[in-house]
C-alpha cells in the first residue's frame, strides 16, 4: 500500500456559479520512503495540492469536489477535525518557503520546537530532546541556540529549525513546499542535503515542491509536472529529465539556462499561464504550445500511461 | 610598542531579547520614566494606605468639622504639631499659640488591617494624642482626615483601572481574536455585538447597569459591581482593534505552520496570534486605565459608585460639588489632584510605551 494515494483530486473555489476549479483530477502515489518532486510555474496548484494533504486550505473557500486523499489508506477528505490534528504534525509535516514568516517572532525557537512535542510526544517534552533535534539538523551549539528568537538566526538556520520542528513528531511524509526559495544557492544544496540525508536516516517520504529543475534531477525519484490545475506528466525522475515527453516539460527544461551555450537570450514559454476559471477550450496548453494541432482546442487529452510508470497528457507527445 | 588586542579577546554581543530592546527604548524617555515612578509610588503608598495614613478613613472627629489643613513644623529638631482651638464662628479654627507636640513616627495608635489582613495599630506618623490631631490635608464635613480617606480611597480608584483593564482586555483580546481568526459569520456577529454596546452612551449604559444591581450593596459588592460594569462597555473597542490585528496577523504563514503541526484553533489565537498583539495591548492598556479611574469617579460623584462611609476619589469629591464649600475648604478638592497627577502619569507613561514599542523609533 503506498502512503499516501491522491485519486481524482477536484477542488474548487468558491461555490456553484462563481467555483473556479484550482485543482482538477490530480492523482499520484508517494510510496514509503520516496521522494517525489510536484512541479510547475506558480498558480498552478502545486502548493494547495499539497496543502489539501493535511486539509490545510480553508474550507469555505476551498469546497473539494471529487477525489479521493488516501493517507495510510483514510481518506482525509472525510476526517474529523481532531482526526485532523492528529493528522497534521503527527504522519505529515510541513516545511515552508519562507522560514523567517513560518517561525512565530515572539518566542524562543526552543518552545517552538517544544510546542510541536507537546502536540504529538508529550512525554518527550523536553530540553534534551529539543537540543537532540537541533543537533539532527545541524545547528552548532544547539544548547545555547534554544533560548534564540528566529530574528537572531539566518535564514539557513530558521530553516534548519523548521525541518526539526516538522521532525519532532516523526512524521512519515514530510511536505516541503519550495523550502529553499528564499534562501540563497549555498544555504540551498546545504538544506536539500539535510532533507535527503535524514530522509535516508528516518525513512520517512518527501514531498517537495519546486520549480527549480535542478533540485529534481538532485532529489527527485519521480516527478509530477503540473500546469493549470492538472496533473500534465508523471514520470520518474531520471527518465523524464532525460527525455520529456509532454511538450510543456520539454518547453520548461528549454527555459533553463544552459552553461554552456551560445543563445543570447533565455528561451521563454510564450504567453502566461491561463488565469484560474478562465481555462482555454480542449487541452489547457494548447495556447502555447509549439506543436499544438486543431484539434488540441477540442478536447482535453486524458493522462495516459504511454510507457511503463510514465503518464503523458498529450496524445502528440511522440 | 602596543600590541593590538587578539580578536578573540573582543566580547561578542549578545543580541537583545524584544523585551530588553523595549525596556532601553523606554529607559531613554524622561518624562514616561517620571509617569512611572509616580505611579509605582502611588501604587506602593495605597498597598500601606492603613499604615501611612494616621487616621481610618471612617474616624468622624465632632471637633474638626472642616478644619483646614494642620502641617507639622519644625522647632530645632523636631517636628512638631501645633493645637487648633475653636474660634468664635463655626469652622473657624485658630492656632494656639506655643502649645505645640512633638509628632512621633511609627506611633502606636488606632487599630487597622494591614493588606486587609493583617491586625496592626502602628502608623508612620502621628502626635499620638487626639487633642493634638494632623491633618495633612485639611478635614471634610465629618471631621474625617482627608489625607487618610485619599489613602484609603487610592486603594480602591487606583485598583479598579488595573483590574479592570485586566478584565476587559482579557475579553477583549479573547472575543476579539476569535473574531478575526474564524472571520465569517462568527466575526460579523461579534462586530455588530461590539458596535451595539459602543453604540450605547455610556453613561446611559453606566447608569442604568447601575439600576439592574439591588440597592443597599456592601461596598464591596459595589466595587466588583463598578468593576464588572466598566469592563462591559470597554472590551468592545478593544476587541475591535484586535480583530483588525488578527485579521493581519492569521495570514501570516507562521499560523500556517502552527496549524500543519495540528495545533487547535483556540490554541493558536491564545499561544501564536495574541502574543504578537501584545506590545499593543500593553500601551492601549496603560492610555485606557484612566477612563476606568475617571468612570469610578463619575459613578461615585453621581452617587451611584462607592458609598459612604467608604472612601474613594470619587465620593470624596461630591463634597467638593457644593461652590460655597469649595471658596471657603478648598482642601476638599485633594482628591481631584491627586486624580489628575494619576491620569497625567498613565498618559505619560503610555506615550512612552507607545514610542518604546514603536520599533521605527530611536
Amino acid at each position: 500500500m503506498n502512503l499516501l494515494e491522491i485519486k481524482n483530486l477536484k477542488m474548487d473555489f468558491g461555490k456553484g456559479a462563481e467555483a473556479l476549479r484550482a485543482i482538477d483530477d490530480v492523482s499520484f502515489t508517494i510510496g514509503a520512503g520516496e521522494t517525489v518532486c510536484l512541479v510547475g510555474e506558480s498558480g498552478c496548484g502545486k502548493t494547495v495540492t499539497a496543502l489539501s494533504i493535511a486539509r490545510l486550505v480553508p474550507t469555505p473557500p476551498a469546497n473539494y469536489v471529487g477525489g479521493e486523499i488516501l493517507l495510510n489508506g483514510r481518506d482525509t477528505l472525510k476526517m474529523s477535525t481532531r482526526e485532523l490534528q492528529q493528522i497534521r504534525g503527527g504522519v505529515v509535516s510541513y516545511v515552508f518557503q519562507d522560514p523567517g514568516a513560518s517561525l512565530n517572532p515572539v518566542f524562543r525557537i526552543g518552545n517552538q520546537i517544544k510546542e510541536s512535542l507537546k502536540l504529538h510526544k508529550p512525554e518527550k517534552a523536553n530540553d534534551a530532546e529539543v537540543i537532540r533535534l537541533l543537533k539532527l539538523v545541524g545547528i552548532p551549539a544547539p544548547e545555547s541556540r534554544i533560548n534564540n528568537y528566529p530574528f537572531e538566526m539566518s535564514g539557513g538556520m530558521q530553516q534548519r529549525v523548521m525541518i526539526a520542528m516538522a521532525l519532532a513528531s516523526e512524521p512519515k511524509l514530510l511536505v516541503a513546499d519550495e523550502p529553499t526559495t528564499a534562501l540563497d544557492v549555498t544555504i540551498q544544496a546545504q538544506i536539500l542535503d539535510l532533507l535527503s540525508e535524514l530522509k535516508e536516516r528516518l525513512g520517512m517520504a518527501i514531498l517537495l515542491i519546486t520549480h527549480n529543475l535542478g533540485i529534481v534531477g538532485d532529489m527527485a525519484d519521480r516527478v509530477a509536472v503540473m500546469y493549470a490545475g492538472q496533473i500534465v506528466e508523471l514520470s520518474p525522475a531520471r527518465e523524464l529529465l532525460r527525455r520529456p515527453l509532454h511538450p510543456y516539460t520539454r518547453a520548461l527544461m528549454n527555459s533553463v539556462p544552459k552553461l554552456r551555450g551560445d543563445a543570447d537570450r533565455l528561451s521563454a514559454i510564450p504567453g502566461n499561464v491561463p488565469r484560474i476559471g478562465n481555462f482555454p477550450p480542449g487541452c489547457r496548453f494548447a495556447p502555447r504550445c509549439p506543436i499544438a494541432k486543431p484539434e488540441c482546442s477540442e478536447k482535453n487529452p486524458e493522462l495516459l500511461e504511454v510507457e511503463l510508470g510514465r503518464f503523458v497528457r498529450c496524445p502528440f507527445w511522440k | 610598542m602596543e600590541t593590538a588586542a587578539p580578536i578573540s579577546a573582543v566580547e561578542a554581543k549578545v543580541p537583545l531579547s524584544p523585551w530588553q530592546l523595549f525596556w532601553q527604548r523606554l529607559k531613554r524617555r524622561k518624562i514616561a520614566m517620571t509617569g512611572g515612578v509616580i505611579l509605582i509610588f502611588l501604587y506602593t503608598v495605597s498597598i500601606f494606605a492603613g499604615f501611612i495614613a494616621p487616621y481610618r478613613y471612617d474616624q468622624i472627629n465632632n471637633n474638626s468639622f472642616f478644619h483646614p489643613p494642620i502641617w507639622p513644623s519644625l522647632q530645632g529638631f523636631h517636628l512638631v504639631v501645633p493645637r487648633y482651638e475653636q474660634g468664635a464662628s463655626v469652622f473657624d479654627y485658630r492656632e494656639v499659640p506655643n502649645d505645640t507636640k512633638p509628632l512621633h513616627f511609627f506611633v502606636h495608635t488606632d487599630k487597622y488591617k494591614l493588606f486587609g489582613f493583617i491586625p496592626a495599630s502602628i502608623h508612620f506618623f502621628g502626635a499620638g494624642d487626639d487633642n493634638y490631631p494632623v491633618y495633612l490635608f485639611g478635614a471634610d464635613q465629618f471631621g474625617r482626615d482627608v489625607f487618610s480617606r485619599l489613602l484609603y480611597g487610592s486603594q480602591i480608584s487606583l485598583s479598579i483601572g488595573i483590574i479592570g483593564i485586566s478584565i476587559s482586555f482579557a475579553l477583549g483580546m479573547i472575543i476579539g481574536g476569535i473574531s478575526g481568526y474564524f472571520s465569517g459569520l462568527t466575526d460579523t456577529l461579534i462586530m455588530r455585538l461590539c458596535e451595539l454596546v459602543m453604540s450605547i452612551p455610556a453613561l446611559y449604559l453606566i447608569i442604568s447597569l447601575r439600576n439592574t444591581f439591588p440597592p443597599g450593596m456592601s461596598s464591596a459588592q459595589v466595587y466588583a459591581m463598578i468593576i464588572i460594569i466598566l469592563s462591559f462597555i470597554g472590551w468592545a473597542s478593544m476587541a475591535r482593534v484586535i480583530r483588525g490585528m488578527t485579521l493581519s496577523i492569521r495570514e501570516q504563514q507562521f499560523v500556517l505552520a502552527a496549524r500543519a503541526l495540528g495545533q487547535s484553533h483556540l490554541k493558536i489565537i491564545v499561544r501564536h496570534i495574541l502574543p504578537n498583539t501584545l506590545s499593543y495591548v500593553i500601551v492601549a492598556a496603560t492610555l485606557s486605565v484612566p477612563y476606568y479611574i475617571l468612570g469610578e469617579v463619575v459613578l461615585s460623584f453621581l452617587g451611584v459608585g462607592i458609598q459612604e462611609p467608604s472612601a474613594s476619589w470619587g465620593n470624596m469629591l461630591t463634597a467638593a460639588q457644593n461652590t460655597e464649600y469649595l471658596k471657603n475648604y478648598p482642601w476638599l478638592l485633594a482628591p481631584g489632584a491627586a486624580i489628575f497627577v494619576t491620569v497625567l502619569a498613565f498618559n505619560f507613561l503610555g506615550d512612552g510605551l507607545r514610542d518604546a514599542a514603536d520599533t521605527k523609533s530611536l
